[in-house]
């Protein structure tokens, strides 16, 4: 039908790249500074908040380029990665060193409480993206 | 930072996120009112930085870390520039949400870092 190649985001995708970008920049930002500032408070949860940034970064960039791939990949990790450390941080916060922690506080991750410091953001975007990626696939299945 | 300055920015930035985003949703593509508005936040961005430059000199100290607070407001200052490149090489309705997206950003992180400047949570 269209002759335009279909590998780069385009319309609404761009839209998801772009709020991947900003959510990336976030993560990445707050994570550097508490590794930066007090990293001995709690290691394991700024060490996952470290990680789930590169994830976001490596995601953005995915799906900027229309390397599906790795799109799924990193989309589907960040997935598990709100829900897991999410419900960890819900039920047993002392586990990762945040008792007592608020998800708009200073040890506030990127997923703690499903991201709730982030307007839940990081527990939306993902579903978002997998819905995408699959449209996308199919799009060029029929194509 | 100064409060009400800082709520001006923050109400400004929601309204220019809305119109933006509704705009786009709307299937408008980006024109001089969603850009300029945009560019309107950005240039608050710039005001936030001069004000915060000047402000310890008068006596309007951050109560939090001033290096978590510049990590904001070095990051806030370039998102409106690029969503506005963005928004000028791919004219299309999808812009204006990534303009709106951006809008909206722009008011979380103000929020933050007057957070980070004046309210101590821990």
């Amino acid at each position: 039908m269209s002759a335009q190649p279909r590998t780069r985001a385009s319309g609404i995708g761009r839209v998801l790249v772009a709020v991947y970008a900003v959510l990336a920049m976030a993560a990445l930002g707050r994570s550097i500074f508490q590794i930066i500032d007090r990293f001995d408070e709690a290691p394991i949860a700024y060490s996952l908040s470290a990680a789930a940034a590169v994830v976001y970064v490596l995601a953005t960039i995915a799906l900027a380029t229309g390397w599906d791939r790795l799109a799924w990949v990193t989309v589907s990790f960040e997935l598990v990665g709100v829900l897991v450390i999410g419900t960890i941080s819900v039920v047993v916060p002392e586990l990762l060193g945040l008792q007592g922690a608020s998800p708009f506080g200073p040890k506030a991750t990127v997923w703690s409480v499903f991201g709730a410091g982030y307007l839940f953001i990081p527990l939306v975007l993902p579903v978002l993206g997998i819905l995408w990626l699959r449209k996308r696939s199919r799009a060029a299945v029929e194509a | 930072m100064i409060l009400p300055f800082t709520i001006v920015q923050l109400v400004l930035a929601c309204v220019v996120g809305l119109l933006c985003v509704a705009l786009g949703l709307a299937g408008r593509k980006p024109n001089d009112l969603t850009v300029l508005s945009v560019g309107t936040v950005g240039l608050l961005v710039i005001a936030q930085v001069v004000v915060a430059i000047v402000a310890p000199f008068v006596g309007n100290e951050p109560t939090g870390s001033l290096l978590e607070f510049w990590m904001y407001l070095g990051t806030a200052a370039i998102i409106p520039p690029l969503a506005i490149v963005w928004a000028l090489i791919e004219r299309n309705r999808w812009s204006n949400v990534v303009l709106g997206a951006a809008a909206f950003a722009i008011a979380v992180m103000t929020w933050r870092m007057e957070q980070i400047w004046s309210v101590q949570l821990a």
